[in-house]
């Protein structure tokens, strides 16, 4: 329990953990997985895990928008810098995600590509207002929060016809992942892998309300509780959903009521909508093919569509060799049982991207994890 | 990637934006997500836009549990950090 310190309110906490501890059924055991990346976080920055009951287990899932993005679209990113001689312009977690032959945006802009970190697709369009004589692109990664800024900055240029700009779309979507999930052989009721319920999303949840979420509870009898990101709220949640699988009940609840409501941000949504529509299927790390999870850049706004503008050729795109990262996304292995891990694999050295990113399960066991090994032993 | 802070509105300028403040860090940030912003607002900032108007309780309590969480700084230097690509 040294962890708990941590926690400014540890009355609390210390509470929220003997609530569960009371509240688990002795003979069964509980699998919940977060599906954000910044949950995972936060469960092994606080050793959540060791405050719970020995009945009670996380499983991660593929809640890391960079982790999730396939090979191919990172290689085609790289491609677009490379030979069209643009300003590829991304979020900073891109950077140093390995492509094919460990190839990454980082070591292409040591080449002399001109790749550029933004913080926000603002920063994007202001780089392509003060260089008009180059095409700049923006490589648009993320779930439904980082959707809405691409669908205004597209939108932005239409209405400015900053000619120069355009977006290379690769945004996913939450409920289709989770779907996508429970329908996977890994996790049928014989399957190798077990799921009792959700963490559900934070701040996706407070763009799309809480409930696009009520489908899936609806269907695979599973419970969801939407989570904020603190461990506090984690706790809490676990709370929640240990009370559901109790009563047998598979329900959208919703603990992060400070920003999530039922509806979500409905002007956001439209805005998403006018600009973008679902694509047939998207390619994503760990799960393949996902019917209906991703977003495209609809006809009308078709000028600002890298992929329109720009061929990129077909290549055979892979991962780095050993690398895990498809089943850890899967939440069927953990990183631990990648024989890379800690070893090979280091955020410094990451041959994949479970690694790189902050929200990957990979960095969260070895920032967390390992650091937590010592102490234990002293 | 997924985290958001929230800040208070200082200024409301054109074109849906406006400048916010969080711990003496000021940005400015698009409010184009969101109907009628005044100055005064709280508002949850991800990715240079705001995405949710909060309360100040709420606002409160969110910054609050983000510093217990030690995620309060990081986020800060996030969204003043000069963007690399400054041109
Ligand atoms: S430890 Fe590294 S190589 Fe292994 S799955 Fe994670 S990112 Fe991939």
């Amino acid at each position: 329990m040294r962890y708990i310190s941590e926690f400014r309110d540890r009355a609390l906490a210390e509470n929220l953990a003997s609530r569960i501890a009371q509240e688990v059924q002795p003979e069964r055991a509980y699998y919940f997985m977060e599906f954000c990346g910044g949950h995972t976080h936060a469960i092994f920055r606080y050793g959540v895990q060791d405050l719970m009951p020995p009945n009670v287990h996380f499983v991660h899932g593929p809640g890391c928008p960079v982790c999730v993005l396939p090979v191919r679209r990172l290689d085609d990113a790289i491609e677009l810098a490379e030979k069209y001689n643009v300003i590829l312009c991304t979020y900073g977690d891109m950077m140093r995600v390995p492509g094919t032959g460990r190839r990454s945006l980082i070591k292409a802009k040591a080449d002399g590509a001109d790749i550029r970190m933004v913080y926000s697709t603002l920063d994007a369009l202001n780089i392509a207002r003060a260089n008009p004589d180059k095409e700049v692109v923006f490589f648009a990664i993320g779930f439904e929060t980082t959707t809405p800024p691409t669908a205004v900055a597209i939108k932005m240029a239409q209405a400015e016809g900053l000619a120069n700009f355009t977006v290379f779309c690769n945004h996913v979507l939450t409920p289709a992942a989770i779907g996508h999930i429970l329908d996977s052989p890994d996790f049928a009721p014989d399957g190798p892998a077990q799921v009792d319920g959700f963490l559900g999303p934070s701040h996706v949840s407070a763009v799309i309300g809480s409930h696009p979420y009520e489908a899936a509870a609806e269907k695979y009898q599973k419970p969801v509780v939407i989570a904020g990101f603190e461990p506090l709220d984690v706790m809490q949640s676990v709370l929640m959903l240990v009370r559901q699988v109790n009563q047998g009940r598979a329900e959208v609840e919703n603990q992060y009521t400070r920003v999530v409501t039922r509806q979500g941000n409905r002007k956001a949504q439209a805005l998403v909508a006018e600009v973008l529509e679902l694509r047939d299927s998207f390619e994503w790390r760990g799960l393949g093919a996902v019917q209906n999870s991703a977003l495209q850049i609809r006809n009308i706004f078709a000028e600002y569509d890298a992929e329109k503008r720009f061929a990129v050729s077909e290549k055979q795109s892979r991962e780095v060799k050993s690398c895990e990262c498809p089943s850890v996304l899967r939440g069927v292995m953990k990183p631990t049982d990648c024989k890379l891990f800690g070893t090979v694999c280091t955020p410094d050295n990451p041959m994949g991207a479970c690694m790189v990113s902050s929200e990957g399960a990979c960095a969260a066991y070895w920032s967390y994890g390992r650091k937590r090994a010592p102490q234990d032993a002293a | 990637m997924c985290l958001a802070i929230p800040a208070k509105v200082i200024s409301i300028e054109p074109d849906d934006r406006a400048v916010v403040t969080v711990e003496n860090v000021r940005k400015r940030i698009s409010t184009a997500l969101l109907d009628q912003v005044t100055i005064g607002d709280y508002l949850l900032i991800h990715v240079g836009y705001a995405l949710h108007k909060l309360s100040e309780e709420e606002a409160a309590h969110t910054l609050s549990l983000m510093a217990e969480a030690g995620i309060l700084q990081d986020e800060l230097d996030e969204i003043s950090g000069e963007p690399l690509c400054a041109t």
